[in-house]
């Protein structure tokens, strides 16, 4: 991570403040900080912030506030003392692995040397973290996977993967929204929870900064929770407040 | 609501589009918009509609419609798209005040590729995520989230036209040719020497692989400068990311609002109506300026929308 965060013109109204050239956990949870805070400072003129693995997107309205003082503003927050630090929600998120679920976690079974289950309990025991939310409505590119299960993308991607997918795509894990996207990235499991319903007083579950961590369910486990995720329910267990 | 326009050939690809969608892209929600803000509002004011209001886009021709309400006034501003009126020809960059069952056609443009068709009280579907912009990709916002066709019927909100007739003064009229100025970076450090002259060069052209999403420009390749990280960050409209193969692409409204490669440069939102106005194998020249002169243009250019209800006349 750079010692100090640059900030980059995107344009005549929008910001990059970047914070490294690569993926770390620190450049994601500066960006996380910073954004909390800018929120925080409520200032004039900031019209939103798209925060991203290593770098917050700051759109402003130049006629309210000029980029000099913004950037100034912004500088001002940094770094984001303790309180700006605090925990994300927790989620529990139920995943259905393999088989008709996740059709290539023979494949990264494979590249690994590893047996589909060694592959999974893997998978189960790392805390993970929403490091943005981006590609498409409520998908949630996480950080944390065990580089034990980095695996390349696809040579040739798919045109159409199953909604709400959990895969892997070189360092980066990702758990999909009820949609069917085109992806390269390797189909290890399924959720039931739905990370993006217009139905919803809150139409997206995940933001940048929550925690997630996963626990395995059966395929007749999967269905009866589909089931009361298509009626509505939030299947999705939060484990904080 | 009063009624409706009920639509009877969508022509190419119309979609309804408000200034955008503001506040999800955090989520992965695309801004979306009209490609051409300035035409969107000179057709509301048209009509007299705050600039916010929601009209349909319409790409290379315009299609047919039928007035299923008492008395609507219409519009049409942007690309040069022939307006008919019951079958008889009618000044474009001025409004009219018609009647049930009158029939609108809107053949395909001279010259440009967007013009906005407005009705007095604005196209009224639902709101999502607090705009009306359809997002074709992910099928959000919009009469479903999806291009117009025969049979929709669109709401159409307010009380019904009040007053007169206006048109746009002539010295008015928009001009969408001349240079595209761009603003260098974020990532212009991830290039080679030179990169940004000759993207500067006047060697680029629109190709037809460009949508709502983005421009794909045909010309030289750009340079990087040795390897590059392939780590997504966020985009605005007008970035302008360079893939592998070095052909810039210019994203524009629907865009996701992540993109993995570096992006040389951004085109400033004054030019990106003429830019989006640009057919495919048209010319594009860029002009690198600073981010303070392209700050100070983006003051002008809001403050000239505000005053856009001044520059109208009677008819």
């Amino acid at each position: 991570m750079y010692p100090t965060p640059r900030f980059l013109p995107s344009g005549d109204c929008a910001l990059t403040v970047e914070f490294d050239s690569r993926i770390s956990a620190e450049a994601s949870e500066a960006v996380v900080a910073l954004d909390r805070a800018i929120a925080a400072a409520a200032i004039s003129g900031v019209r939103e912030t798209v925060p991203t693995y290593r770098s917050l997107l700051v759109f402003f309205d130049p006629p309210t506030i000029r980029r000099a003082a913004l950037v100034s503003a912004i500088a001002a927050l940094w770094p984001v003392g303790e309180q700006g630090k605090t925990a994300g929600r927790r989620w529990r998120i139920p995943v259905a692995f393999g088989g008709a679920h996740g059709e290539d976690l023979p494949l990264v079974a494979e590249t690994h040397g590893l047996s589909e289950a060694a592959v999974v309990e893997i998978y189960l025991s790392s805390a993970y973290r929403v490091a943005m939310i981006g590609f498409a409505p409520g998908f949630a590119y996480l950080s944390g996977l065990d580089p034990r299960l980095e695996t390349g993308r696809r040579t040739e991607p798919r045109r159409a993967t199953p909604p709400r997918s959990v895969s892997i795509g070189g360092v980066q894990t990702a758990i999909s929204p009820p949609l069917s996207l085109p992806s390269g990235w390797q189909m290890i499991g399924r959720t039931p929870v739905r990370s993006f319903d217009l139905s919803r007083r809150v139409p997206f579950l995940f933001e940048a900064g929550d925690d997630i961590r996963f626990e395995r369910v059966d395929a007749a486990e999967y269905d009866a929770l589909d089931q009361r995720a298509a009626a509505g329910e939030p299947v999705a267990r939060r484990e904080d407040g | 609501m009063r009624g409706h326009l009920t639509v009877i050939d969508g022509g190419f690809s119309t979609t309804v589009q408000d200034r955008g969608r503001t506040g999800s892209q955090r989520f992965g929600v695309s801004a979306c918009g009209a490609m051409d803000l300035a035409s969107l509002a000179i057709a509301n004011a048209l009509v007299g509609n705050a600039e916010d209001a929601a009209a349909l886009e319409l790409t290379f021709s315009g299609g047919a419609y039928r007035v299923d309400a008492d008395a609507l006034r219409i519009a049409v501003a942007g690309a040069a798209m022939p307006l008919m009126l019951d079958g008889a020809p009618a000044d474009p960059q001025r409004s009219h005040t018609v009647g049930r069952g009158t029939r609108i056609d809107i053949g395909p443009s001279a010259s440009g590729v967007r013009a906005y068709l407005a009705v007095s009280g604005g196209v009224a579907t639902q709101p999502v995520l607090a705009s009306r912009s359809t997002h074709l990709r992910s099928a959000i916002g919009g009469y479903e989230g999806r291009a117009l066709r025969g049979g929709d019927e669109l709401p159409v909100g307010g009380t019904g036209p009040t007053g007169v007739d206006r048109r746009l003064r002539h010295d008015r009229r928009p001009y969408f040719g001349g240079v595209i100025r761009i603003v260098p970076g974020p990532q212009d450090d991830a290039f080679a020497d030179g990169a940004l002259d000759l993207l500067t060069s006047g060697r680029y052209r629109i190709s037809p692989q460009s949508d709502r999403m983005g421009a794909v420009l045909s010309g030289p390749s750009l340079p990087f400068r040795g390897g590059f990280n392939l780590v997504s960050d966020g985009v605005t409209m007008g970035s302008i990311q360079v893939p592998g193969h070095g052909r810039p692409i210019v994203l524009l409204s629907d865009r996701q609002t992540t993109g993995g490669y570096p992006k040389i440069a951004t085109v400033t939102t004054p030019d990106l109506g003429k830019f989006a106005q640009r057919r495919p194998n048209e010319r594009v020249v860029f002009h690198a300026v600073s981010p303070d002169e392209a700050e100070e243009r983006y003051i002008a250019w809001r403050a000239a929308l505000d005053d856009i209800p001044d520059w109208l006349e009677p008819a």
